[in-house]
């Protein structure tokens, strides 16, 4: 017997059964479809970080504290303002530096209020991370020398403390204080399902005092070029370590924050894609399962069969063929879903979900290998049935 | 040289191991058989229901293998056929009607009929074209597209003999054909065999327990208790039903 008669007798089989073909199929779509959808969330996420990092310059320094590695608990800056002085003197106008302190504080204007990230930053930040003041203006070195009690208002927190009014010259209230709108940042848009336009920016100084401390978090270096970050690491290093300890900071460029950050994007997609690939076993089971059956259910037709001619190879092809079409059939459906699913995802919640072909290649491929891996064992158990035994059966 | 016989058994037993260890308990279904069909017979198999009729039919058919002593195809002994051999012989050379018919319940005569054809890959447009000859010449040419449970018992047994000879075979072996029918249909489909044999030469072996039936067949062998009971007549056309009643020995030798 050939394939394409193998395969008319495998429909032919699968179709006069087709509530338990059905069934059988279910656990392969709802395996196929996760891994397309879990995956693409994964690589959703991979690639909005990515732009977000790429977003800041590839020329962009970052001075965190302790050592930044993958698995790597955060630790308490020993940064100050010192600090940030002293790279800006010691480097020269040949870079931009901004130090900056954040944290999630309550603004209010008026009877309105919203959660906000705090910023406090100085006055190059907008310089050094390519932020655009659309109204207004940003904070000046005195405001941040004085530690004014102004602020500057991501886009979607200006819109959300003044809807119906122009917040410049306006007051907002954070932790008590009354701290006036100078300006309003161009929006930037979510990333991750954050909303990054909710920021609030004041003087680092203001922020400080606000939050009772003295403490910098992490201080941005803007090189000229790509080609001078080395030489300009080297004296960050060495500047910071008149003061601090090797390992109470670390010197990150685009590349290495990527690289960590991909790292830990690679185990979630791999921890999700482990996840559905155990449904998809589960799934591969269950054929397994249904398979046995239905051998079990046609015994006396594969004694036929092979009364009449088929070889051992003949029956064992035609239940694997079975098995392969069904799976096969379950792939094509778990993808459709798990594409359908990803679109709808990435189209009504802030998850991005990316389909990559790799995946839905690879889901296929799984699928069908499924077929193969569950439905040998049922196939070759036919195979090997006994015409005499098969025919007698009840 | 004379050909050789068409199914050749030599002093052949098949016994059944039942459960196992301790208690296993052995059941001789046949103990010791020499019989042999020569091209173009027509045998007769007669015997109490128990007696081994249908396990003998199974090894002529080679759906089975003996337990001890020599079976032989045209003049091949079976044990040194493998499996694909096996299934070729089954697939062109013998065809087989069984008690129950055996049909696929899910598809048409027609389809039931063409199945051997498919396990030899005829191209599917002959595989149609032979399978509704084979219907037509049993009488259900007006039958092609009707499934088992549209169809009358003895049509139904009609298609199992129309499937039997769609591939042509040399040996034609039939397991009680009529228990299932009337007595009419019964002699339609013996009628149907005896034609077969007589005009296109098939040898054909019948199992019955209908001495009527068996009376219809030049050559009768009768079997009790796994042993047969009389001399086997090796030219087609005698009647052997009045030989005396004793276990054979092995069939006289042929020019090999
Ligand atoms: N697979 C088997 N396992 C165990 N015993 C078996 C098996 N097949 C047949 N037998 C035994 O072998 C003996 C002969 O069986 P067989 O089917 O050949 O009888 P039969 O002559 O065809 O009877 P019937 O006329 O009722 O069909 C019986 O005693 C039966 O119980
Ligand atoms: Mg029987």
């Amino acid at each position: 017997m050939n394939l394409p008669e193998a395969s008319r007798v495998a429909v032919t089989a699968i179709g006069a059964n087709r509530l338990r073909s059905a069934l059988t199929v279910l656990g392969v779509v709802i395996g196929v479809m996760s891994v397309v959808l879990l995956v693409a969330v994964g690589t959703g996420a991979r690639n909005e970080v990515t732009a977000g990092v790429e977003d800041l310059g590839s020329n962009l320094l970052l001075v965190v504290p302790g050592s930044f590695d993958f698995g790597q608990a955060p630790t308490l800056s020993k940064f100050t303002i010192d600090d940030v002085e002293d790279i800006q003197r010691d480097l020269g106008d040949q870079v931009s530096v901004s130090g900056n302190l954040a944290s999630g504080e309550t603004v209010r204007a008026g009877s309105v209020s919203a959660f906000s990230s705090v910023l406090g930053a100085t006055a190059e930040f907008d310089e050094v991370l390519n932020r655009e003041v659309v109204r207004g203006e940003f904070l000046t070195e005195s405001d941040v020398a004085t530690g004014r009690r102004v602020a500057v208002l991501g886009s979607s927190a200006g819109a959300a403390l003044f809807p119906d009014s122009d917040p410049i010259g306006k007051y907002v209230t954070i932790a008590g204080l009354r701290f006036r709108v100078l300006g309003v940042f161009d929006e930037l848009g979510a990333a991750l399902g954050v909303d990054r336009d909710s920021q609030v920016v004041v003087p680092i100084t203001a922020a400080q005092r606000l939050f009772g401390t003295r403490r910098v978090d992490t201080i941005f270096v803007k090189a000229p070029d790509a080609s001078q970050l080395d030489p300009i690491t080297d004296r960050l290093r060495a500047v910071l370590s008149e003061r601090l300890d090797d390992s109470e900071f670390s010197v990150l460029t685009q590349q290495e924050i990527l690289g960590v950050a991909g790292q830990i994007l690679d185990t979630l997609t791999l921890v999700l894609a482990a996840i559905a690939g155990i449904s998809l076993l589960v799934g591969g089971i269950g054929v397994s399962n249904i398979m046995l059956v239905s051998v079990q259910e046609r015994t006396r037709e594969i004694g036929l069969r092979k009364a009449l001619g088929a070889r051992t190879r003949d029956i064992t092809t035609q239940f694997l063929v079975e098995a392969i079409v069904l799976c096969g059939v379950g792939g094509v459906l778990g993808i459709a879903l798990g594409v359908g699913l990803a679109e709808a995802a990435s189209t009504f919640t802030p998850l991005p979900a990316a389909v990559t072909g790799w995946s839905v290649a690879l889901a296929f491929g799984v699928s069908v290998g499924v077929g193969i891996a569950f439905g040998t064992f049922p196939a070759r158990r036919a195979g090997r049935l006994d015409p005499v035994v098969a025919l007698r059966y009840e | 040289m004379t050909p050789p016989p068409v199914v050749e058994a030599s002093d052949v037993t098949r016994s059944y191991t039942l459960g196992k260890g301790a208690d296993a308990a052995v059941v001789h279904a046949l103990r010791g058989v020499s019989f042999a069909v020569q091209p173009a017979e027509f045998v007769a198999i007669i015997g109490p229901s128990g007696s081994g009729k249908s396990t003998l039919l199974h090894l002529l058919g080679a759906l089975d293998r003996p337990t001890t002593g020599r079976l032989r195809f045209f003049g091949r002994p079976v044990e040194e056929m493998d499996d694909a051999e096996l299934a070729r012989l089954r697939n062109t050379e013998i065809g087989f009607v069984f008690q129950q018919f055996q049909l696929l319940t899910r598809t048409s005569a027609l389809a039931n009929v063409a199945l051997p054809l498919v396990y030899r890959g005829t191209p599917k447009a002959q595989r149609r074209e032979r399978a509704a000859a084979a219907l037509r010449s049993v009488g259900l040419g007006h039958r092609l597209d009707h499934r088992p449970a549209q169809l009358s018992g003895g049509e139904q047994q009609r298609v199992a003999v129309a499937r039997a000879l769609v591939s042509q075979p040399r040996l034609l072996l039939a397991d009680e054909p009529t228990g299932n029918l009337d007595t009419v249909t019964g002699q339609e489909i013996m009628d149907l065999l005896r034609g077969l044999n007589r005009e296109q030469g098939v040898a054909v072996v019948v199992i019955t327990h209908d001495q009527e039936i068996a009376a219809l067949a030049p050559r009768q062998i009768r079997i009790r208790d796994g042993v047969l009971e009389a001399a086997p007549v090796t030219s087609a056309g005698s009647v052997a039903s009045e030989q005396p009643l004793a276990p054979v020995a092995a069939p006289p030798e042929r020019g090999a």
